[in-house]
């Protein structure tokens, strides 16, 4: 039990630095468990990152859970981990159904986020302001049968089998399977200056090779 | 292939050299003994393949020597797996860039009925992209079970005729974007087995 203490003390210091934006918490299966506000849940995540004393640097996964009970709202789960203090931090955010599906993107915190938020935008429908290409991942760019993690998504899709194949073999090859998505090329400015270095390095060796 | 040596040894003379056969027989000996397979393994029946493949079951004693991994110097397709709607069209294409005579084995239960994956997102039979010519039951089948689709194949082949021109047609696409109608589509893609109960909306 003591470690379960010490693991919520990050909801404590959530909550004396944040006060009403943070929701209830609860330690479940020795997780901790931080309901935040939607409209300040950046803010509280770049203070989670960044503030000496919690330093979650590593964000292990976005998703998102829509509940069977139809009056629940939907949640955005992100599950921190911060590597120098051993420790996780699971953060929710509750988006009710009749407001925007739509939270701010922490792309600008953890570059991990990009295709973690892109699935589930794809999956949910749930938006992410500020994402630099908030796009489909799992399901084709020309997919156009709605989200199919919702609750209210019919098991086999919205279409008949025939136009769904019809679609499926329409679909633009090249489009989707471009050379392009899988070239760093462009991501190289966004790099640490040391793996840069390293980078040109193993590139002027392997040049001289 | 029946050799027609025996009229030659009554006669009284063998000659080493030459033979005598239907052509047919020659053909669809030829053909069914070096079938050289495009593997397409998307899931666990894959796995399987790669087991008929190695030394234990060994796909060569069958004349599959070569897997090819190249569509142009394939003769039959293996889809070894589940196929989502977004393989589709790479199927599809693997298929017609596979030069006549072709052939094609669906393995396990996915790739012929869309197996337990009845959802949005998976093919409910590759026969409704590509034309089958074996299925090959089983979830996944065991290398034996792949081992007997492929001599059915051979059986298949050996029954073939070379003068039978509409065997060879490489099939175009329909005016519904399809290779069959699309009730057809419908139809092979209905559930089946305990699943008959539902519907589209549950």
């Amino acid at each position: 039990m003591t470690a379960a203490v010490n693991e919520s003390s990050s909801a404590a210091a959530l909550r004396a630095a944040f006060g009403a934006a943070i929701g209830r918490s609860a330690v479940v299966h020795g997780a901790t468990i931080v309901h935040v506000s939607r409209e300040r849940a950046h803010e509280i995540l770049a203070w989670l990152r960044d503030t000496p004393g919690e330093r979650y640097d590593y964000l292990t996964d976005v998703t998102a859970v829509e509940y069977r009970d139809r009056e629940r709202p939907l949640e955005v789960v992100y599950q921190l981990r911060s590597i120098p203090r051993n420790a996780f931090l699971r953060v929710k955010i509750e988006l009710d159904r009749s407001g925007p599906l739509e939270v701010d993107s922490v792309v600008d915190l953890w570059q991990g986020a990009n295709w973690l938020e892109r699935e589930v935008w794809d999956m949910f429908g749930i938006r992410f302001a500020g994402h630099p290409d908030l796009r489909r991942i799992l399901m084709w760019e020309t997919y156009d049968e709605g989200h199919p993690l919702r609750k209210d998504f019919p098991l086999r899709g919205r279409f008949s089998r025939a136009e769904q194949v019809r679609r499926a073999l329409g679909a633009d090859l090249a489009a989707h399977y471009s050379m392009g998505e899988l070239s760093i090329a462009e991501a190289y400015d966004a790099l640490p200056a040391d793996m840069r270095q390293r980078l040109k390095d193993e590139a002027g060796a392997g040049g001289s090779a | 292939m029946e050799l027609t040596a025996g009229a030659g040894e009554r006669a009284g003379f063998v000659s080493p050299n030459w033979v005598t056969t239907r052509l047919d027989d020659l053909v669809n000996w030829s053909r069914a003994n070096s079938l050289w397979p495009m593997a397409f393994g998307t899931a666990c029946c894959a796995i399987e393949f790669m087991a008929t493949a190695a030394s234990r079951f060994d796909l060569a004693r069958f004349g599959m020597e070569r897997v090819a991994y190249s569509p142009r110097q394939a003769d039959v397709l293996i889809c070894a797996g589940r196929l989502p709607f977004k393989l589709a069209p790479v199927i599809r294409r693997i298929w017609d860039q596979m030069p006549q005579p072709k052939w094609c084995i669906s393995m396990g239960a996915c790739a012929s009925t869309g197996g337990i994956f009845d959802n949005y997102a998976m093919v409910q039979g590759i026969d409704t992209i590509v034309p089958v010519d074996v299925y090959v039951p089983g979830c996944p089948p065991r290398p034996e079970g792949l081992l007997y689709g492929i001599m059915l194949l051979q059986k298949k082949i050996k029954r073939e005729t070379v003068f039978d021109p509409t065997l060879r047609v490489e099939q175009l696409a329909n005016e519904h974007g399809l290779f069959l109608e699309p009730a057809a589509v419908d139809e092979l893609s209905e559930p089946f087995g305990n699943s008959v109960q539902q519907t589209r909306s549950a």
